[in-house]
């Protein structure tokens, strides 16, 4: 299996205020990786990093080998990375084709017809959006949202899909359905590192996964080691999973 | 009153063609708001190089009476002179007053003051232009230049002729120049905003200036971008300006620029349409206000409807931003 992320001593800061110490893990091609941890851990940051909406203080990024440290956010895209930001990300002023769209803006071959398989595929993860295509995003709820958020980073054809809490306000049965769509992309062949409140699910969707205690990696394994685990399951999972 | 009744379709139409003027103006204050949340203070100067690069242009190429096919070529010639001006000192004013400071994350308040100062410098660079006529021994070229500080006026003249009547009034040759250039000009922005790739790019900017990274947008090749559509639309509007006027001097950006922000703000500001259509009202309204008032009232009326729609409508008449804005 050849890596294909590879973060090593990250350190990021918000001014003087340090968010992620000597952060180092990897991701392998076809995998689906999670980081778990608890509000305020530091896993928005590290995704946002990845994707290169935070400048690194100290430490590297490698993506597919390549040195990816300091490239600009906007170049990443075209290298095969795309990212559902945490929380609402849409562009609330653009329909939802229009949002798709943007997802493809940096593909080389935004011409072939390959991005309409990728639209139908979109469309038939998620058919709610099928349905609303024309609707502004900014009208949709929460959860319609969050799946177009989801489908636009699709619509990049990624290697890396960075997936930032997914399943955030979605109703029970909405998040049964997120997880059930990340693995099935997964299997389709996109790797996928996943953040999540959600330790239980996402520690049984995860290959593997890693534990982030304010701004440091304290544990990792395989998910299901780690759902095992009794003081993983003190921690995350309510003790009583 | 009875002036405002007999002259109904006059002072519309004659303030659709100044409403114009702002409305293309207008558009750069707001695209540059909508991209960077920053007011562009030094638009009016912007404006103000086009109008003196239409008529030095015209100077050069000895432009007097035309009328015909002639007239057009020295319309091409006046427009693009200004355009082209205006889009650069545009994109100068990007490169020196905005972008060092957005590199070092200062906050808006210091990109304010560079924008007035680099309003005040543009501006005084024309109004002192003679100055360097003396260090380097041109004074041959001191005709050309006009009194620093008085009007210059557009060499071109044009026979006013009335077209056809709209009601009780005849649209003039004029009139109907600037408002067709205006309106090809509104239109190509506008489906170039909605339709275009790049323009895509800039209402991503706009909306979420993250979430268009994470597209793989540039920010600052937008941000050129958007310098580079206000200058070109200002530099029309100088040429429009020109024909209406016919005479410029390095202080016309100031009120102009004034109104053309006002009507960006009436419209709803960061709203492309909305700046549009802000324009096209400021200019009717201020007609009717100068013949029901007097015109010495003109821009009292112009600040007033100002204010009593910004109390109805705290956010414009289309309300929503450049990013919010509807397809
Ligand atoms: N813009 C910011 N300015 C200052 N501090 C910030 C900023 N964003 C995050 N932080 C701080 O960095 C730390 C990590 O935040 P981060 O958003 O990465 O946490 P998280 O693990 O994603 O939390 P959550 O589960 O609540 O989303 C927190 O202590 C947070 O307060
Ligand atoms: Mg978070």
């Amino acid at each position: 299996m050849r890596v294909l992320l590879e973060v090593d001593d990250l350190c990021v800061n918000y001014g003087r205020i340090e968010a992620i110490r000597n952060v180092s893990f990897t991701v392998d091609e076809g995998e689906i990786v999670t980081l778990i941890g608890a509000n305020g851990a530091g896993k928005t940051t590290t995704m946002k990093t990845v994707s290169g909406l935070r400048p690194v203080r100290l430490g590297s990024i490698r993506f597919q080998g390549k040195d990816i440290t300091n490239m600009p956010a906007h170049d990443r895209p075209v290298l095969g990375i795309a990212q559902s930001p945490e929380g609402r990300g849409c562009f609330v002023g653009m329909s939802v084709l229009e949002n798709l769209d943007m997802g493809a803006y940096a593909r080389k071959d935004r011409k072939s017809p390959k991005v309409k398989e990728d639209l139908d595929r979109v469309f038939g993860l998620f058919p709610r959006l099928a349905e609303r295509k024309s609707q502004v995003a900014g009208t949709m709820s929460g959860g319609e949202q969050q799946m177009l958020a989801i489908g636009r980073a699709l619509m990049a054809d990624p290697k890396l899909l960075l997936l930032d809490e997914p399943s955030m306000g979605l109703a029970p049965k909405l998040i049964q359905q997120i997880f059930d769509i990340v693995t099935e992309i997964n299997k389709q062949g996109t790797t996928v590192l996943l953040v999540e409140q959600n330790a239980a699910q996402a520690l049984k969707r995860a290959h593997r996964a890693y534990i982030l205690e304010t701004g440091e990696i304290v544990r990792e394994g395989t998910g299901a080691e780690l759902a095992a685990d009794p003081a993983v399951k003190a921690a995350y999972l309510g003790g009583d999973t | 009153m009875d002036l405002l009744i007999n002259h109904f379709w006059e002072l519309t139409i004659t303030g659709l063609a100044i409403g114009a003027v702002y409305a293309l103006v207008a558009l750069g204050y707001t695209m540059v708001y909508g991209v960077l949340r920053l007011i562009n203070f030094a638009h009016s100067e912007v404006f103000m190089w086009g109008s003196f690069a239409a008529v030095w242009a015209l100077m050069a190429v000895g432009a007097g009476k035309a009328s015909g096919l002639g007239l057009a070529g020295y319309l091409v010639i006046g427009f693009v002179a200004a355009m082209t001006v205006s889009a650069l000192i545009a994109m100068l004013l990007e490169r020196v007053a905005y972008r060092p400071l957005r590199k070092r994350n200062s906050p808006p308040l210091i990109a304010l003051i560079s924008a007035i100062g680099a309003s005040f410098a543009l501006s005084e660079l024309m109004g002192l232009r003679d100055k360097p006529l003396g260090w380097f021994n041109l004074e041959n070229l001191r005709d050309y230049l006009g009194r620093p500080r008085e009007n210059l006026p557009l060499p071109l003249q044009i026979q006013t002729k009335a077209v056809f009547p709209v009601f009780n009034y005849d649209v003039t040759n004029i009139d109907l120049i600037v408002l067709l250039s205006a309106i090809v000009m509104m239109v190509i922005l506008d489906q170039f905003i909605r339709r275009s790739r790049l323009g895509r790019g800039i209402r991503a900017v706009a909306m979420d200036p993250e979430a268009a990274a994470l597209m793989g947008i540039n920010r600052d090749r937008v941000i050129r971008l958007t310098f580079l559509i206000g200058g070109i639309m200002a530099g029309a509007a100088a040429m429009m300006y020109l024909l209406k006027i016919g005479v410029t001097r390095y202080n016309a950006g100031f009120i102009l620029g004034v109104k053309a922000f006002t009507a960006a703000v009436l419209g709803g500001i960061g709203n492309i349409r909305g700046a549009l259509l802000g324009g096209f009202v400021l200019g009717v309204a201020e007609n009717y206000g100068s013949a029901l008032f007097g015109s010495q009232w003109k821009d009292v009326v112009a600040f007033l409807l100002l204010v009593v729609i910004l109390l109805f409508r705290p956010t414009g008449l289309l309300g929503e931003s450049l990013g919010k804005a509807r397809a």
